[in-house]
């Protein structure tokens, strides 16, 4: 009973850790299966949560917040568009500039409207999302294996954690069953297809990057305003980077990309957990090694056991209408 | 009712400097197979892109029958019952067939209801012109002559009743262009008005009522293709008279230079391409491989060239043996008297971004000619890249031009130069005309009878049996990985196609 309850205090952190992945990673999706590639998730969700954790501390409402985090994220989205699709500038560049411009500009606009070095002011009360709790989750808490597991593991969450794992579904059937996915899937592979059929590859490109921008938001929100109360300079911690690896991890497909989050999820909870307690046999492991664990598992799967992961085959080339 | 379904007016286009259409009329019946022929470059297909929408005019009207079409894009030109079958398939390639022929013609924004409309199109579709696919199949397993089949049928989903199409049989081999004729023919009797656009003169004399002849941007002649004939619509693109027949004297075949024992070459996938194959080639002669692509060509030209590791057999170089199976070094070859033109100039003979003179040194960069001490000596390059581009005619000549600037044939006369100017005892060649205008074609057929009789010793492999017929001295024809006979060059077309599909006894099946 000791290790059940073990493992499912582990399994809720994972849950709560992977949340920011599944969004990011469904955001990255988005743009990258329009043949976006983006990897300025990381500077978009740390605008984002900055943007949040900064509106809800002067307004107080947590739905301003997250109204105030997508915004900042959908600019950001676009300046990448506008680089990408309208320019048709490096795509990797343009990422990397919103990655240092949204480390840089956080902590310079917190310190001047703040002064609390960087950070934003705690929230309290409205200001945070609060944790729902599903119906009957405290009368079932006591029956063994299936209580703890509704109302420990299923229950007790933030409403934004429900909608990254309903996102998930939602994305397979945007892709695989509207008109929108497969035009978006087709402009990823061959945009010369999709402007010969008579659609826009600009206008295309760009809805993808929107709905990257928002998820991306919503990610930010989560951070600043959910899983902490407030924004914390640098608060991201290459989370966007390990979204990216499990975007490639899970082959650019949803149902994978929420697998691939709760594996490396998992793999960052256990390492909070595992922080001064010694594995039996192995000793102490060292924390930075469970924190490179994900990449060094996407390096080593990629490498001989899933397979090749094939990006999007237009996917960090700019359009151009050939002559 | 008019009976002309498009009518373009005063066409007008520039992209810069380059004045692409100029003042361009054309009339097309409808009902009929109407043929657009000029070299590369002449603006063929600009004007077809400006037909789909894809590029606007700068100038002047186009009519879609007899009512004025403001074509501004694509789905301008699709409501006006126009489709388009591209040179390079714009396909994605890991949708299902009916994934791509939806794509663009959705019906509604939820996909199951239009999934069923177009699965149920298509099958009638397939009825009414014999166009089969397998809707469910993904796109890049298909067969190019499948693929293309799909690009039709895209149009036809669209409800086109004029179809253009943009070198259609480039990619195809001649089964599946004659195919693709059929297929054109049937669509035409039902009523379809099709513009056909190609460089290639057969094509245009096999299939079109009509045909128009675009040189440098400009129409300069239509005429009904039973009224006209292969030499005047070859003087008509380039403006001056071409010899489409190739003169040459008796070869005079002396020593063996290069010869090939039990040659057995594997592809990347495991499979024997070339199996037991032996021939020699001697001084002064040209030896013509001919055959339907995929049939093992490439992989004798790349085992033998060096590129490709064999699994069996010998080849001598000058009576001296090459280590074909084992440790080849091209470069070694080359130095030895063997050059290879080889088949795919864009991706095995030229570096596409390299200026002229950088690939008319390629592989040869140690040549210390061309060297100062460690470094290049780039005026000593130039000034050699300028005479090769004196001799070989090579436009724009300008070494310092990027390669991908210039024409296929001028990207083909530029490694063609490389090769010969070294002198090769032996030269092998690889489809030495594919994507090359009639002009160059001359040309390089003419500079490869001057090697013959300079007594050296030509392979050469290329799918245009034309072209091997008027060059080779001796025809092997390759089937299935084998060389199943050696015939004379002036032996029928019919008998070599057969043994090129791999009939035996072709001599009295062609009887």
């Amino acid at each position: 009973m000791e290790y059940f309850d073990t493992l499912i205090v582990i399994l809720q952190s994972t849950v709560r850790v992977s949340v920011p992945l599944i969004l990011a990673a469904l955001a990255g999706l988005y743009s990258e299966r329009s043949g976006i590639f983006d990897i300025g998730l990381e500077g978009k969700m740390l605008a984002a949560a900055f943007a949040g954790g900064a509106a809800a501390a002067v307004t107080g409402s947590a739905l301003i917040g997250l109204a105030a985090a997508i915004f900042v994220s959908v600019c950001l989205a676009l300046v990448h568009g506008f680089a990408s699709i309208t320019q048709r500038g490096n795509q990797i560049v343009s990422g990397v500039a919103i990655n240092f411009i949204a480390l840089g500009a956080t902590v310079i606009l917190g310190q001047a409207w703040f002064r609390q070095g960087g950070r934003t002011p705690q929230l309290t009360g409205d200001a945070r999302f609060t944790t729902v709790e599903l119906p009957f989750a405290a009368e079932v808490a006591d029956v063994p294996i299936l209580g703890p597991i509704y109302s420990n593991l299923l229950s007790g969450h933030f409403v934004l954690t429900y909608v990254a794992f309903l996102l998930v579904p939602f994305t397979w059937w945007v892709l695989y069953r509207t008109r929108f996915g497969l035009r978006l899937r087709a402009v990823g592979e061959n945009p010369g297809a999709v402007d010969t059929a008579g659609i826009s590859v600009p206008w295309l490109r760009y809805r993808a990057v929107i709905c990257c921008g928002i998820l991306c938001g919503i990610a930010g929100a989560y951070l600043s305003m959910a899983m902490t109360a407030g924004f914390v300079k640098g608060m991201t911690a290459g989370k966007g980077f390990i979204a990216l690896a499990a975007l490639i991890f899970a082959k650019w497909k949803p149902i994978n990309v929420m697998f691939a989050c709760l594996l490396f999820g998992f793999l960052d909870a256990m390492s909070i957990r595992m922080q001064g307690n010694p594995l039996p046999l192995i000793g102490e492991v060292p924390v930075q090694f469970m924190q490179a664990l994900p990449y060094i598992l996407t390096v080593i799967l990629l490498a001989g056991f899933i397979g090749k992961a094939v990006p999007p085959r237009a996917g960090g080339v700019p359009y151009v209408k050939e002559r | 009712m008019t009976d002309i379904a498009i009518e373009l007016r005063g066409i007008d286009k520039k992209f810069g400097l380059v004045h692409a259409n100029k003042d361009i009329d054309l009339r097309v019946r409808k009902g009929s197979i109407h043929g657009i022929i000029g070299e590369n470059g002449a603006g063929k297909s600009t004007l077809m892109s400006i037909l789909y929408g894809f590029y606007q005019a700068d100038d002047g009207e186009i009519f879609v029958d007899g009512r004025k079409a403001d074509i501004k894009d694509p789905n301008a030109a699709i409501a006006a019952g126009i489709g388009m079958v591209h040179q390079h398939f714009m396909l994605v390639e890991n949708f299902t067939v009916l994934e791509n022929v939806m794509l663009g013609a959705e019906d509604s924004q939820i996909l199951t209801s239009g999934i069923s409309r177009a699965r149920q199109e298509l099958k009638r579709l397939e009825h009414e012109y014999e166009l089969e696919v397998d809707p469910d199949a993904i796109i890049e397993e298909l067969p190019v002559g499948l693929q293309q089949r799909v690009e039709i049928l895209k149009a036809l989903y669209r409800g086109a009743e004029i179809l253009i199409l943009d070198e259609p049989t480039g990619v195809l081999t001649p089964a599946e262009a004659d195919h693709l004729f059929r297929i054109l023919k049937q669509l035409k009797d039902q009523g379809k008005t099709i513009l056909l656009i190609t460089h290639k003169l057969r094509e245009i004399m096999a299939i079109t009522d009509e045909v128009s002849v675009m040189r440098r941007g400009e129409m300069v002649a239509t005429r009904k293709t039973a009224e006209t004939s292969v030499e005047e619509l070859a003087e008509l693109m380039v403006g001056r008279r071409v010899l489409l027949h190739v003169e040459k004297g008796p070869a005079l075949p002396g020593e063996v230079l290069l010869s090939v024992e039990n040659l057995t070459v594997r592809d990347s996938r495991g499979c024997d391409m070339v199996k037991d194959v032996s021939f020699e080639v001697r001084a002064g002669e040209i030896v013509g491989i001919a055959g339907v692509a995929g049939n093992g060509q490439s992989e004798l030209l790349q085992a033998v060239s060096g590129i490709r590791r064999a699994v069996n057999g010998r080849v001598l170089l000058k009576g001296e043996p090459i280590h074909v199976t084992g440790k080849a070094d091209p470069s070694e070859l080359r130095h030895r008297g063997l050059a290879h033109v080889p088949e795919d100039r864009q991706h095995m003979g030229l570096v596409l971004s390299f200026d002229e003179s950088e690939n008319s040194i390629l592989g040869y960069h140690d040549d210390p000619r061309y060297l100062n001490g460690a470094f290049l000596d780039i005026d000593a390059i130039r000034a050699d890249a300028a005479e090769k581009i004196e001799k070989y005619d090579i436009r724009p000549p300008n070494p310092r031009l990027k390669t991908a600037n210039f024409s296929g044939g001028n990207q083909q006369k530029i490694v063609l130069a490389r090769e010969m100017e070294r002198d090769p005892q032996v030269l092998i060649i690889g489809q030495p005309t594919r994507g090359v205008d009639v002009g160059a074609i001359e040309f390089i057929h003419k500079r490869i009878i001057e090697m013959r009789d300079a007594g050296k010793a030509v392979l050469l492999v290329s799918v245009e049996l034309d072209e091997i017929r008027s060059l080779s001295d001796r025809v092997l024809v390759m089937f299935d990985g084998r060389i199943v006979g050696e015939r004379a060059p002036d032996t029928g077309e019919g008998e070599l196609g057969l043994l090129m599909a791999g009939v035996e006894n072709s001599r009295e099946a062609a009887e």
